[in-house]
């Protein structure tokens, strides 16, 4: 019976303490997919350090990569009554009834870094999310700036056969080289997104064009697998950076210590800050009552070996990618 | 002796013309497959590839050639290489000698091994479901152990084990080759081989003849998580880093083809570690031979079908005595006009 009115009074003092919290200028509750990738976890404490610097709190539920988990974490904050939810969905459907749910509560929805299919869009405030057409965009227009009328033949490492980055960054990359008639793909394979696969495959492309004297440029769709390909391009006897250009795209930490050797010379970054520009939007909606865009894009910013690729590896090692 | 080797040679005829035959289609796509040089030291070329990127698969193939011979399964092993490298890349970035690591590593692969084992001859679980238990959660393990990330390192000694060479030869072709000629000579220079198929072909009737199985397949299964973790080190060595998402990654199911191709019956009983062996290479021809034909990656998975079910085809039509019946109708044809 005591122990009964221990628990009682620990948990009214742990209420209160939690009511002294919430006294920030807002609450928000933040459904994360789960710890899929390296990119994922820095989104996750990019976003606590946003919402630091705001002076908001953030409460981050964990779904394990399941869908009936966000929802059931989504129900939650409708009950917890938070100011506003952040949805990193883990699939594209399916979300209709929840966010209806939190929409008759007055509970703004904000998605990030992906997107989701409804019928109605009036569901959510606004989509955080990057372009990867326009990050592969950016990569190809690099490209093509740096060998400046030259001959180049690319090699080219997909990401996974069908997945949307993939399809995207590799159309990105063909309209940024569209003008320049000097820059020709000439062989393209899927190195999955990892970086054994890289390796791998651009062994292959290093074999089939003449040792790797006819390759110009790799563009690779995201960083793993240029690391790898860096490794493999270095046994053949070549320097990458120098006789292979290298450009790839999400700029983890990992390129950025490549490109401070010289064996990488460009990256597009996928800014894990998807919950600032977030953030700016709903500020912006409280106080004025307008909303935003159904789109906000995140920049595609372009890191070369000028941005001092060593600062910026230091600044990212710490973010758990 | 003579008769015998040539009676080895037909049974391993499809396996052979297989082989053959994709490596005549790579020089077709690319005229230059054949060729070898030395690059910084160290033999360079698509043929040394194919060895090199299949010597992994050769070696979960001959510790899964034993699981099959005894009637079992292991789906295990791709999630216990994601353990081992995932351990041996933390431990050397935690400062551990090249050695300590290592062991570590193959201790931990003979440990998950030693596990399935205990669950297949102990607690008669199906193997399938048995190592399917480690399988999920193995990947699982990998990922607390890097935390989710990839960790890298730069310890030459533990690269070595990837990308280092020894007379030229890459040193996971070298690796492969030794526990190659150490499993075949253990395995038919012994009982042991025997005892396995026999195990394989009728366990409680072995065990009533006098043979402890249990014991026998526990050492099985702790070979095959061994093999395992010695797949996960060469891997991860060779990019430097451990993936614990990616690593291994689908790798049993290219080991139990491997097997499979090489002939021997996932049925238990009868086997040939040499032909599992012949079975990743082909595996890795083709594989390799896909990434120079620059055919897009679309195509990847239906060429690989293609080829493996045609290769099915021609085994079971030459084990079903297929030749030996065309043969026959051929000089019976011939008799008559």
């Amino acid at each position: 019976m005591i122990s009964m009115k221990r628990i009682l009074l620990a948990s009214t003092i742990a209420m209160a303490f939690a009511g002294t919290a919430s006294a920030a200028d807002l609450t928000v509750g933040f459904s994360q997919i789960g710890s899929e990738s390296g990119w994922r976890a820095a989104e996750t404490s990019v976003s606590k350090i946003e919402a630091k610097k705001r002076g908001v709190e953030l409460k981050i539920a964990d779904a394990q990569q399941k869908q009936e988990n966000q929802i059931k974490a989504i129900r939650g904050f409708v009950a917890q009554g938070v100011d506003a939810i952040f949805i990193a969905p883990v699939v594209a459907t399916g979300w209709d009834t929840v966010l209806a749910e939190a929409k008759e509560a007055k509970i703004p929805v904000i998605l990030l870094d992906r997107t989701i299919e409804t019928t109605n869009d009036g569901l959510y405030l606004t989509a955080v999310t990057s372009d990867t057409v326009h990050e592969g965009k950016v990569a190809g227009e690099w490209l093509a700036k740096t060998v400046a009328g030259k001959d180049c033949k690319v090699v080219e490492l997909q990401g996974t056969v069908g997945s949307s980055p993939a399809i995207n960054r590799k159309k990105g990359f063909e309209q940024g080289i569209a003008s320049a008639s000097n820059i020709k793909i000439v062989r393209s394979q899927t190195g999955d997104f990892t970086r054994s696969k890289g390796k791998e495959v651009m062994e292959g492309f290093l074999k089939a064009e003449n040792g790797g004297k006819n390759i110009c440029a790799l563009y690779a769709h995201n960083d793993d697998m240029a690391v790898g390909a860096i490794q493999a391009i270095k046994e053949a006897g070549l320097k990458p950076g120098k006789d292979i250009l290298v450009v790839s795209v999400d700029a983890v930490p990992d390129i950025f210590k490549a490109m401070s050797e010289g064996e990488a010379n460009a990256t597009v970054e996928l800014t894990p800050n998807m919950a600032g520009p977030a953030f700016d939007a709903l500020k912006a909606f409280k106080d004025s009552g307008k909303a935003p865009a159904k789109w906000i894009q995140t920049e595609s910013k372009l890191y070369t070996q000028a941005d001092d690729p060593k600062k910026v590896y230091e600044e990212k090692k710490g973010l758990g990618y | 002796m003579n008769r015998l080797s040539k009676a080895a040679l037909t049974k391993a005829a499809p396996q052979l013309l297989s082989l053959a035959l994709i490596l005549f289609l790579n020089y077709l796509a690319f005229p230059g497959f054949f060729e070898i040089r030395l690059q910084d030291g160290r033999l360079f070329g698509s043929l040394i590839d194919v060895l090199n990127r299949g010597a992994p698969v050769i070696i979960l193939a001959i510790g899964m050639t034993t699981v099959i011979a005894s009637r079992g399964v292991d789906l295990s092993v791709g999630a216990v290489m994601a353990v081992s490298g995932a351990l041996a890349a933390t431990m050397t970035v935690a400062g551990y000698p090249v050695p300590v690591v290592i062991l570590a590593a193959l201790g931990t692969g003979l440990l998950c091994g030693l596990w399935n084992g205990i669950l297949v001859a102990y607690f008669d679980l199906q193997p399938i479901v048995a190592t399917l238990i480690l399988m999920v959660a193995g990947r699982g393990i990998a990922q607390l152990i890097t935390e989710g990330s990839i960790v890298t390192f730069n310890e030459p000694g533990l690269i070595f084990f990837g990308t280092g060479s020894f007379a030229g030869i890459p040193m996971p072709i070298l690796i492969a080759a030794f526990l190659l000629f150490v499993a075949i000579t253990v395995v038919r220079r012994t009982a042991l081989g025997l005892l396995i198929e026999s195990i394989g072909i009728n366990r409680s009737a072995s065990s009533y003849a006098g043979l402890n199985s249990k014991l026998l397949l526990l050492v099985i299964y702790s070979f095959c998580g061994f093999c395992a973790a010695l797949a996960g080190i060469i891997i991860a060595a060779d990019i430097r880093g451990a993936d614990a998402n990616n690593a291994g990654l689908w790798l049993e199911l290219d080991a139990i083809l491997a097997v499979v191709i090489g002939g021997t019956s996932l049925f238990g009983g009868r086997f040939s570690i040499l032909m599992s062996a012949l079975g990743a290479i082909i595996i890795q021809a083709m594989n390799t031979g896909i990434l120079l034909s620059g055919f897009p990656p679309e195509y990847n998975l239906i060429l690989k079908a293609l080829v493996i079910i045609v290769i099915l085809l021609a085994q079971s039509f030459s084990s079903l005595g297929g030749w030996a019946f065309l043969k026959a109708e051929f000089r019976s044809k011939g008799a008559k006009r």
